[in-house]
């Protein structure tokens, strides 16, 4: 590996330039490898926009319609591609509405470069145009953030912010940067990619001790259980992941966000955990004996009542994030580490087994599921359409080779449940923060970043009228996303919660749509509405052979719910089937 | 276990915005901070937060680990009083005349081990360090004779068992293991890098 010292040598012998720190902020992006910018233009942002117009040959721009679209874009892009999602925003309401897509990525560990323009630096506190303390405002939400008032410093400033989003556990970064370092003139020396900050580790030494503790407790265990997150994924551990359950033979569930890590077919791929996931996983997660959770965080939506979760188990817990062991679950061995080194580690001490009848009650399990629940919701005999049989259609046209990203609520649940994968990071959705208005913006993203793949969003009539604004960005740049709303006139997820939890007193869950078929039209998006059971594949298939974009509205029917369910406040053991 | 008093010694960059990260982390659990203190350490930029709070262990011990992984933060420890010496100063002001008359100002500063800052016509102000309750005991011993002001800083603490940061420093600034040593940029060239 070359040193940072060797870098330096040949920098130094490299003729300086005079630029300005806009030009350094885009001379930042080139030597990142940065393709796609998403963002919006104003007043504090000006100089870095107007140096992006020499740029148009190496760095796309996306013109957003709302900074909160613009985030959820690079969040997509980022988990298309598994590169970091870069975004610009102006001061003030630019910076503010940047927040939900921070506390997304922060809470879903996307990594995220956003610039936000700031007022000139003498400006700073005293409420000028356009100003906001978008540090303070941005400091809970962000991975690590800066402002820049001197443009001498945006080259370190930058591959720091490069570094820090992408490597250990990844994360947003927010970089502000004063209107007077934007058009500063400054010697610039070339860029030095960062690797090191004294005061951050991403990951650490694996203590091979522990793997060892860890594979003796795997190797005695009679009814051992995988439970694996998106840290799988954002590892790029897919292959050493598989190596390690096929060899220990381990029944694995996934949280939603990691689900498509495993593809969705594979023998030992048991299904979803939480409180809609399937009823084996959660039901045998209070009788394993010994339980592994890989790149995962126990979220109270995958573990239920706390103090009801796993008790009999021994608890196995790989993080690349050492305050996620024994956060929420107390672990027997924890072996911090990035999962790309200690799984491959863990695979070589673990003997080659099969748990042959401890995974046949997964089997039993899912069946007494497929005929209570799964049976009728992917094949329903009503007249009304179900959530699930979209998805079935859908499944058979894809055969699993499409992205799939969703909005938020019951359509996400039914989604991920249902949903085939065969590669991993096909599946974007917001998990963490269940940001409505998610899917649309994400939907973009994701297509830039994986540009030769199909991509379908899946949205509740809800969470689609939140951003709809961005079928502007759609129409301008001719992106190729499929646009599935599910509409069954309410708020679904809160509707079902009031029916189950709150005497049916349906309280402001009622929400009429506009016609989206029409609204679509006005973007020049094709579309079509579809409320027969009779044309929806071939609706569906319409969608997916159309060149372009393409808006598909399902009616479904109004008063379904999801199940299984964990109520909340119960054990996963207590998950109820209707 | 029962809440305690803890002493939570954070070493971190010297960075503008790094109070308000490592408060928000307090704040956000609505955990109320009895103490704070920023200081330099033993090494140079390195900053010391001495931060107490009264908890339980388990809640103390994710904090730390969610303080530590902050970027800029370089090590978070935990202590409780046990386990560390700690000194808190105190100031108070009185009236000269009503001391000079009514009380034997050498009884009070021996037996509270006080000295005399400022001595002025008007008022006099001592100062005291020790613990709360020591600080305390002269803010009653005072009261009858009218305390103008009283202030106490918060608490600065050292572990008993700790070696000092330059071990520790040393081990940061290397670079990742299995990789080969790298120069650090950062530290070499900090405050060319970051100065506002």
């Amino acid at each position: 590996m070359e040193t940072l010292v060797a870098k330096k040598e040949t920098t130094a012998t490299k003729q300086t330039q005079t630029i300005n720190g806009s030009q350094a902020v885009l001379e930042a992006f080139v030597a990142e490898g940065v393709d796609t910018i998403f963002g919006y233009p104003g007043g504090a942002i000006m100089p870095i926009y107007d140096a992006l117009y020499d740029y148009h040959d190496k760095l796309k721009h996306i013109l957003v319609r709302h900074e909160q679209g613009g985030i959820h874009a690079g969040q997509g892009y980022a988990r298309a591609s598994g590169k970091v999602g870069v975004v610009f925003g102006t001061s003030g309401p630019g910076a503010t509405n940047l927040v939900t897509g921070l506390a997304d990525a922060m809470i879903d560990s996307t990594p995220l470069v956003c610039i936000t323009g700031q007022v000139f630096a003498h400006l700073l506190g005293t409420d000028a145009f356009q100003e906001i303390d978008v540090i303070n405002i941005t400091t809970p939400v962000t991975k690590w953030n800066y402002q820049v008032t001197d443009a001498t410093e945006i080259p370190a400033v930058l591959a720091k912010a490069f570094y820090i989003a992408r490597t250990g556990r990844p994360g947003p970064v927010l970089i502000d940067i004063t209107k007077n370092a934007q058009l500063q003139q400054f010697e610039y020396d070339g860029y030095t990619p960062c690797t090191h900050i004294r005061s951050y580790r991403p990951k650490p030494i694996v203590r091979k001790e522990y793997v060892a503790e860890a594979a003796e407790l795997i190797n005695k265990a009679e009814r051992p259980f995988i439970i694996f997150g998106q840290g799988v994924i954002l590892g790029k551990a897919e292959k050493e992941f598989k190596a390690f359950i096929e060899k220990a033979g381990i029944p694995a569930a996934w949280t939603v966000m990691g689900l498509s890590a495993l593809e969705t077919d594979h023998p030992l791929n048991v299904g979803m955990l939480g409180m809609h996931g399937n009823y084996g996983p959660n039901v045998l997660t209070n009788e394993c004996d010994v339980l592994i959770a890989i790149g995962m965080r126990f979220d109270d939506r995958v573990t239920g009542r706390l103090d009801k979760y796993a008790k009999q188990a021994k608890v196995v817990h790989l993080d690349i994030d050492p305050s996620e062991i024994d956060k929420n679950v107390k672990a027997t061995v924890g072996v911090w580490g990035d999962c790309k080194e200690t799984l491959p580690l863990l695979t070589k001490l673990v003997e080659a087994k099969q748990h042959t009848a401890w995974l046949n009650k997964f089997k039993e399990y899912m069946d007494e599921e497929v005929t209570e629940v799964i049976h009728d919701e992917l094949n329903p005999t009503t007249e009304v359409m179900t959530m699930g049989e979209v998805i079935r259609n859908l499944n058979e046209l894809t055969q699993g080779n499409a992205i799939i990203v969703t909005d938020v609520g019951q359509h996400q649940m039914v989604a991920c449940r249902y949903a085939k994968f065969n590669q991993s990071k096909s599946n974007i959705t917001s998990g963490g923060l269940g940001t409505m208005g998610f899917g649309l913006p994400a939907a973009i993203g994701a297509k830039f970043g994986a540009p030769d793949r199909q991509v379908i969003t899946i949205i509740g009539d809800g969470g689609f009228q939140m951003t709809l604004q961005e079928l502007g960005t759609i129409m301008q740049n001719e992106v190729d996303v499929k646009i599935l709303i599910l509409n069954n006139q309410f708020l679904g997820m809160v509707r079902q919660w009031q029916q189950l939890f709150m005497d049916k007193r349906y309280s402001f869950v009622d929400i009429a749509s506009p016609d989206y078929v029409t609204l679509a039209k006005a973007y020049g998006i094709e579309g079509q509405r579809v409320s027969q059971r009779e044309i929806l594949n071939d609706a569906l298939s319409t969608m997916l052979h159309h060149k372009g974009s393409y808006l598909l509205e399902v009616m479904v029917g109004k008063e379904n719910n999801v199940f299984p369910m964990v109520p909340q406040g119960c054990s996963v053991s207590e998950i109820r089937l209707k | 276990m029962n809440k305690q008093e803890f002493t939570i010694t954070v070493y971190t960059e010297n960075h503008i915005g790094l109070l308000v990260r490592i408060a928000t982390m307090f704040s956000r659990r609505k955990i109320n901070i009895e103490s704070l203190n920023t200081s330099p350490s033993e090494e140079e930029g390195i900053h010391r937060f001495t931060i107490v709070i009264n908890e339980f262990e388990e809640v103390v011990r994710k904090l730390a680990r969610q303080i530590e992984k902050q970027v800029e933060v370089l090590k978070a420890y935990y202590n409780t009083n046990d386990e560390i010496v700690w000194q808190e100063l105190a100031l108070y002001k009185v009236s000269t005349d009503e001391i000079a008359e009514k009380v034997t100002v050498e009884r009070l500063l021996r037996e509270h081990g006080a000295r005399a800052v400022v001595i002025r016509k008007d008022y006099t102000i001592f100062e005291t360090s020790g613990h709360r309750e020591e600080t305390d005991k002269l803010v009653n011993v005072l009261a009858p004779y009218g305390l103008i002001e009283f202030v106490r800083s918060a608490r600065v603490a050292i572990i008993k068992a700790s070696h000092g940061f330059h071990e520790k420093l040393r081990e940061f600034e290397e670079a990742m293991p299995g990789e080969e040593q790298v120069e650090n940029e950062f530290l070499d060239k900090q405050d060319s890098v970051f100065t506002m």
